[in-house]
């Protein structure tokens, strides 16, 4: 594959497909590789965006066109295939947050949805997408955005930041004051209350992101090491038992990784509801 | 690896796409799923009150076929009753009237037999008594043989 075409060195195969196309927001260039600018802030992964908003832009696109023509009595195959989708959702969110609030579940969705498109990239054989972007001229291409720490540190912050408008919603700035203050150990050990409580909610969006990126990113990898084994197809009798092992690899662990992209985005969607949920619930006094 | 701009542009698609999500794919889908299983129970139920009226229905007819049948039952009865009642009626008053017609009869008969057995003697009597005077002549005299006249009237 790839290997043979240009990227006689592994490791430089493996750094390709690991290295996002970089757009410098200040120059507005596309940054090749060793450009040190990679490193500063205002610098956009273009594949990343682009294909977490397409892949956004297919779920909203075929969501939005099934509810527009919901109907209660004849439902086609797809809005019953949509419908089971949103049932599952519906119940775990109403196991998980007993409140009444409209917007958890359509986030809900939105995040189960999303983040299992983005991870269903990974299954696209790792050569095609950029091997075609390389013909066309662009020099790297990520596809599978939820590799990116950037898309799902994105995700989870978002959470962060809806998690501390419940706190305020369903608790009021009092309420919430008076939770970080005295919980767990009671008002007279406040400075360790809060600090706690730092801990305790910086290493929810963090834990949330790394565990999808980590899944992801590691997956990907194989997928890239796999790759790599094919191609040593044609190099000899040891490189072509070696790629053989390969497509059985191959094989094995895009199997796994169905259940695996799927298992992130539902732990992902669980996890969002249940931090929500905590937010929204509020501690019994000591 | 290093965070970028990217997580900016992340955020701001995920919560369009949320509120998108939120305003106009889940109220109708959910609106729809709702309205379903409203309509599967209002059916459930409509079901459960047509079979139970069935059932009912059922039980009324069973019942009213019980009635007719004791009904019937009782009008046959009656009827046995009656129309043999009136065969015993009837017999009765045949047995009567043929008794008081063979009675009659009898009664009848017997006057006939009577009557005939007076006149047959009275003819008898004067056809001996013409008999003997033709025979005799004069050598009898009525009234000196007026007795045996008589008992031979008796004899016959």
């Amino acid at each position: 594959m790839a290997a043979e075409e240009g990227h006689h060195d592994t490791g430089s195969y493996v750094l390709h497909h690991l290295t996002n196309l970089r757009l410098d927001l200040q120059s507005m260039t596309i940054l090749t590789a060793n450009d040190p600018r990679n490193a500063g802030f205002w610098v956009l992964n273009l594949d990343s965006c682009i294909f977490s908003v397409l892949l956004g832009l297919i779920f909203a696109f075929v969501f939005w066109k099934v509810a527009r023509k919901a109907n209660a009595a004849h439902p086609t195959q797809t809005q019953n295939a949509i419908e089971m989708v949103v049932e599952f959702v519906q119940n775990q969110v109403h196991e998980i947050f007993p409140h009444a609030n409209s917007l958890v579940a359509p986030l809900a969705l939105t995040i189960f949805a999303w983040v299992f498109l983005m991870n269903f990239m990974d299954i696209v054989p790792v050569d095609w997408l950029p091997h075609a972007a390389g013909l066309a001229g662009v020099p790297y291409l990520k596809v599978v955005p939820s590799t990116d720490v950037n898309i799902t540190f994105g995700l989870s912050l978002s959470v962060f930041v809806l998690m501390y408008i419940f706190n305020f919603k369903f608790k009021g700035v009092l309420g919430f004051g008076k939770e970080v203050l005295t919980h767990p150990f009671g008002p007279w050990l406040f400075p360790v209350n809060l600090v706690l409580r730092i801990v305790e909610d910086v290493a929810k969006p963090v834990s949330l992101a790394l565990r999808l990126f980590g899944n992801l990113f590691a997956g990907e990898l194989i997928f890239i090491l796999i790759a790599l084994m094919l191609g040593q197809a044609f190099n000899g009798i040891a490189g072509a038992i070696l790629a053989g092992g390969g497509v059985l690899l191959q094989i094995g662990w895009a199997i796994f990784h169905i259940l695996v992209i799927t298992l992130q985005a539902f732990v992902f969607m669980v996890l969002t509801v249940v931090y929500l949920g905590a937010a929204a619930e509020a501690h019994a006094d000591h | 690896m290093n965070l970028n701009a990217t997580l900016i542009f992340q955020s701001i698609a995920f919560l369009l796409f949320v509120a998108f999500t939120w305003k106009y794919v889940w109220p109708p889908i959910l609106k729809a799923m709702n309205e379903r299983q409203s309509r599967i129970a209002d059916g459930l139920a409509a079901a459960e009150k047509g079979a139970r009226a069935l059932q009912d229905a059922s039980t009324k007819s069973e019942e009213a076929l019980h009635a007719a049948r004791a009904q019937a039952q009782d009008i046959l009865a009656a009827a046995n009753k009656q129309a043999s009642q009136i065969v015993e009626q009837a017999k009765g008053t045949a047995q009567v009237e043929a008794d008081r017609i063979v009675a009659k009869a009898h009664d009848d008969v017997a006057r006939e037999v009577a009557h005939a057995r007076e006149d047959l003697r009275k003819q008898v009597g004067e056809l001996a008594v013409a008999g003997a005077a033709k025979i005799l002549k004069r050598e009898i005299d009525t009234k000196a043989h007026a007795d045996v006249l008589n008992e031979l009237a008796t004899k016959i």
